[in-house]
């Protein structure tokens, strides 16, 4: 078969899903459920430093549960301060910050709710150093203030004094090292969340709930993560302000307040996946048949 | 001695330090001096890259060597996002210093920095990164095939997990009773049981097999007995 029709095929499977906005139920499994419970079980206001490890590349996978990470985060009155180990990384936290905080969250102000500390060279070097003293490496935040003028993180010697790390990864460095330099050299100290891809999640299992408390995989993992944060902070008042406002300046009348689409973006690609995955599916075993086919014709000449 | 002995000794002296620092309290400052040393190599490592970059693809471009207008559109991309960058070229004025230009938002999508990172690199990333979907499709119809019982075995493992992460693991098994005595059956089930069992166990084999290597490797290196990042003359 030309393999032009197996790349329309995809196409068709990926496509018509995203046309038709199929969207299937999704139920939280365990690790989803211990990921957002860790999240829940911090005091509000407590400090979450969240590791942006990712680039574009991985937008597609990773975005959703950044969205979702930030949201539940910032619904608990956490104070957040945003991180990259890779060059690309800081982009996606600033984008983040710009999607979901500013707009559902206009109460968090950058230095006393939340700080951008920016990206970092030297991977697994940068995370040996910053359990130990944070000022060594991040001197000033990302637009050059100097750290101890950072009000949320006045007295914050070492990151031994953030809550929860969150770790949202693409690969090296990411949240294999997090969980060797930051968790296994300081048990007591860290409460590591992560996000991952799918490729790389067999590598962080055995992390899983010894080093990592809680650990989101894929697509799939954010989608169902996203079903529990939406369930109890989808709404919220801030939501609702700003949806009114937007109605307001559109014109469009009084209506019920909306889970914004920003954060279902992971339930949303589910339907391409189905889809996607039940074609894959297919094609081995049309590939097998045609396969066994040929062979026993060849045999019985 | 510049080219050979200094650069053991350097090497032999940090994973020294390296290693008696993470297991003895008084000497972590030790270990931190020499990966903060480390952290201000990885970031010299850019520049480095940068002029690696530019003498490979200058090469190509000048032998006129297979490819070399794709040479020419990297250099050209690299020559040209860095210049945004380092002299921060139509960055946003910044409202507190208007007068001063390189206090600017150069990030923005408004600044020609941001502009490139949000439409150009970060579509072109996404789309090759999307277009793998194609081509594992197009390899599974070719390559996957029942040929023993080792692939008869990948072959189920990869059916249950590409049904069991999606909606379909609930249309197929989600009559199963969750906490009945098949619920091991259900394919949700199986594919996280598989992940997190089966899948486990394998890749704490392989992962204690690479720390054991990357242990042994390391110790020739601090000994001198493995010579071979070493520039040979």
């Amino acid at each position: 078969m030309d393999r032009r029709w197996i790349f329309l095929a995809m196409m068709l499977a990926v496509g018509t899903p995203i046309l038709v906005q199929l969207r299937p139920t999704e139920t939280a499994g365990p690790l989803s459920k211990a990921t957002f419970d860790a999240i829940e079980a911090m005091p509000e206001g407590s400090r979450v430093l969240l590791a942006f490890d990712y680039d574009p590349a991985s937008e597609g996978e990773l975005q959703p549960m950044a969205n979702a990470f930030v949201h539940h985060c910032a619904s608990k009155g956490h104070r957040l301060a945003f991180l990259a180990l890779w060059p690309l990384g800081a982009q996606k936290a600033t984008e983040t910050v710009d999607t979901i905080l500013k707009p559902f969250h206009p109460e968090y102000k950058l230095g006393t709710d939340y700080c951008m500390l920016g990206y970092k060279a030297g991977n697994e070097g940068v995370i040996k150093v910053i359990v130990t003293t944070l000022l060594q490496q991040f001197p000033t935040d990302a637009s050059g203030t100097p750290l101890q003028e950072v009000p949320m993180l006045k007295g914050v010697a070492n990151i031994q004094a953030f809550d929860l790390i969150i770790n949202i990864s693409a690969g090296y460095p990411g949240a294999k090292e997090w969980a060797q330099y930051a968790t296994s050299a300081y048990p007591d100290a860290f409460t590591l969340l992560v996000g991952t891809t799918g490729v790389q999640s067999n590598q962080l299992y055995p992390y899983y709930p010894g080093q990592m408390e809680g650990m989101l995989v894929a697509i799939k993992g954010a989608a169902e993560y996203e079903v529990l944060v939406n369930e109890k902070y989808g709404k919220t008042k801030a939501i609702a302000e700003a949806q009114a406002a937007m109605r307001k300046s559109s014109g469009i009348g009084e209506s019920e307040t909306q889970v914004p689409p920003v954060l279902q973006e992971g339930q949303r690609r589910m339907g391409p996946q189905l889809i996607a995955h039940l074609l894959m599916v297919s094609l081995i075993v049309l590939g097998n048949v045609v396969y066994f086919a040929t062979r026993t014709k060849g045999a019985t000449r | 001695m510049l080219k050979r002995t200094i650069p053991l000794l350097i090497t032999a002296l940090a994973g020294a330090i390296l290693i008696v620092a993470y297991f003895s309290p008084a000497t972590t400052n030790w270990g931190e001096v020499v990966t903060d040393w480390m952290n201000t190599l990885a970031a010299v490592a850019f520049i480095l890259g940068g002029g690696n970059l530019l003498f490979v693809n200058l090469e190509k471009i000048s032998s006129r060597r297979a490819g070399w207008a794709y040479a020419a559109v990297t250099l050209l991309a690299f020559v040209v996002t860095l210049t945004f960058g380092i002299f921060k070229i139509g960055a946003v004025p910044n409202p507190q210093f208007p007068a001063t230009p390189w206090a600017g938002d150069y990030e923005s999508v408004r600044a020609p920095f941001g502009w490139v990172y949000e439409y150009v690199l970060s579509p072109l990333t996404a789309t090759m990164f999307a277009m793998l979907a194609f081509y594992v499709a197009s390899a599974a119809f070719r390559a996957f095939r029942a040929k023993n019982i080792e692939a008869i075995l990948l072959l189920g493992t990869a059916f249950v997990i590409l049904l069991g992460r999606t909606a379909a693991a609930g249309i197929l098994t989600g009559w199963i009773p969750v906490d009945g005595p098949f619920a091991i059956l259900r394919l949700d089930t199986l594919a996280v049981n598989i992940m997190q069992y089966v899948s486990t166990a394998g890749t704490r084999a392989v992962m204690m097999g690479i720390a054991l290597g990357i242990a042994a490797t390391s110790l020739r290196l601090i000994l001198g007995l493995d010579r071979s990042y070493l520039v040979s003359d």
